[in-house]
């Protein structure tokens, strides 16, 4: 399978700039775009590797549910620039992240530079998937056979945050009934 | 792809932008007349015959104002909302198909730009993003009335998108495909014969129930009356685009108009069979290939033709039916949005899910 350098590269680039724009722009909403963007660009390389179903998910989910939240809350609070702006940061804390972001950056070169796991190819194959009826096919189907159990799990976690939050909404509500 | 391939996919996506494009004029008369027709008044009937012009006046008059940007705004979001709104509108379309295949030599014509593996999941990926669109005006508009309409706009369609997204399982677990041309085909099956009548199996009739919820959800998906509350006048002035003028403004209007077009195609597409002919006129095919001779090359095309005209019909009367509803049913109050949203759909459609499980695990359906 050939990936177009030149829609990799734009991809690519395109995120890189965008989760640069996240963290330094000021305004919050304006991060808050700007991360989209960065899923948008994501999604756009899963594209180009043949995922579209991933490609989808990253735009449905991330894109379009979790970051309208985002934007809600942000909104709802209406967080203006002077309560995000904390003020310049301690000398020695500023070159501390400095140093560890570079490590960080060191670890990940290293690591795809020298690990082994990264060439092997698995079943799934471009051709395989198609053979086996596309990309939503395949992943339904092992979904909801193989891993049916950690699927499961997943929502049963969900549902215990549902809950919770539920619950804290609720016990905040009564206090105020008592006081009124 | 060879160059032919890549000539007719680029013609399909001119023909269908041109053609969304034509429908916003068209729609808003449809509109005005519409309302007038309900309210037994008259509407704009001055310009062309009974008023059809009036759209290029508006756009006219759009176009030649002058294009002042408030002070106060943010001037890139400011400048950028109108794009966004439009931009995802004329994107979900691409894989809607609005008519079958034709063999044309050794090429297969498909009536469909794209029919990705994924299909109904781009169109709900695509279609979540159009309320950024309206966040970012309200957002930038730096307006109190502004920010409460794209705060409503935003929380409405977090909770519609939930009904939407669950109440096409049902459709999605009959004809167990996502891609839309394949739900489309399988519409074309028989469900029951009674007598000469035969009943196809068209989504309504095997979900009715998750149609009534998809049609709801659609309603709040695009803003529409009764679902308005983004911008209800009464109480919000005009909510997310109340700072906007000239074509920016127009912009919004169009991203409605277009987005209730597509709303109107998926649920042709997903619960009236798409592109399958209406009843009768697989008879008005046949007679009409005997009666004019036609060659075998030539029935087809007539078939591809009313099957596009079929699709148009239904698309067109739904289109109708979002203004019938609009001029019929008064705006619902915020808090009643939202309970009618998690506590009537969400659980309708998780109800209609068990129960189309149910009835595919008897073999019923």
């Amino acid at each position: 399978m050939n990936i177009s350098p030149f829609f990799f590269y734009l991809f690519a680039g395109s995120a890189i700039a965008f989760a640069l724009l996240t963290v330094l722009k000021k305004n919050p909403v304006a991060s808050a775009f700007s991360l989209i963007l960065v899923f948008f660009s994501f999604a756009g390389i899963y594209a180009l590797l043949g995922a579209h179903l991933v490609a989808a998910m990253q735009v449905l989910v991330y894109a379009g549910a979790i970051m309208v939240l985002f934007i809600f809350v942000i909104m709802l609070l209406n967080a203006d620039t002077p309560s995000f702006d904390m003020g310049r940061s301690h000398r020695l804390l500023r070159w501390g992240s400095a140093v560890l972001g570079l490590a960080l950056f060191a670890t990940f070169v290293w690591v795809f530079k020298n690990s082994a796991a990264l060439g092997t190819k698995g079943a799934f194959t471009p051709v395989a998937i198609e053979a086996a009826g596309g990309n939503t096919q395949v992943l339904s189907e092992l979904m909801f056979s193989e891993y049916i159990l950690p699927f499961e799990l997943t929502s049963v976690l969900l549902l215990a945050a549902i809950v919770g939050a539920v619950a804290i909404a609720k016990r905040g509500k009564k206090r105020v009934g008592h006081a009124g | 792809m060879d160059q032919l391939d890549w000539i007719i996919t680029v013609g399909k996506c001119a023909l269908i932008a041109f053609i969304l494009l034509q429908v916003v004029p068209l729609m808003v008369w449809v509109e005005r007349r519409g309302s007038a027709l309900m309210q037994n008044r008259l509407g704009p009937n001055r310009l062309g015959p009974l008023g059809l012009f009036q759209g290029i006046a508006d756009a006219v008059k759009m176009l030649f104002k002058e294009d002042r940007i408030p002070g106060h705004v943010h001037a890139l979001y400011y400048k950028l909302a109108p794009v966004v709104c439009l931009v995802p509108a004329f994107m979900t379309f691409a894989v809607i198909p609005f008519g079958s295949q034709i063999t044309v030599g050794e090429r297969v014509l498909n009536f469909q730009v794209a029919d990705l593996n994924v299909g109904l999941l781009y169109v709900f990926s695509i279609a979540s993003l159009g309320v950024y669109g309206i966040i970012m005006a309200g957002w930038s508009s730096n307006n109190k009335y502004a920010l409460l309409g794209s705060l409503r706009s935003s929380a409405q369609m977090i909770s519609y998108e939930l009904s939407l997204g669950l109440s096409v399982i049902g459709i999605l677990m009959i004809f167990s495909s996502v891609k839309l041309g394949d739900i489309a085909r399988q519409q074309g099956e028989i469900l029951l014969q009674l007598g000469p009548i035969s009943i196809p199996k068209w989504g309504i009739f095997v979900q009715p129930l998750g149609f009534l919820i998809f049609m709801t959800s659609i309603f709040a998906e695009t803003n529409r009356l009764p679902f308005d509350l983004p911008e209800g006048e009464s109480e919000i002035v005009a909510g997310y685009h109340l700072e906007y003028g000239t074509m920016q403004f127009g912009l919004f209007m169009m991203a409605e108009y277009i987005n209730m077009t597509v709303g109107a195609a998926m649920i042709t597409t997903l619960y009236f069979g798409g592109w399958q002919l209406l009843p009768g006129m697989s008879a008005i095919h046949a007679h009409l290939g005997d009666l004019l001779a036609l060659s075998d090359m030539a029935r087809e095309w007539v078939r591809v033709g009313l099957e596009i005209t079929s699709f148009t019909l239904k698309v067109v009367f739904f289109l109708w039916f979002f203004v019938w509803v609009r001029w019929t049913v008064p705006r619902f109050r915020y808090d009643q949005v939202m309970d009618l949203g998690w506590k009537v759909m969400l659980p309708l459609s998780l109800v209609n899910i068990f129960v189309t499980g149910v009835l595919i695990y008897y073999k019923v359906i």
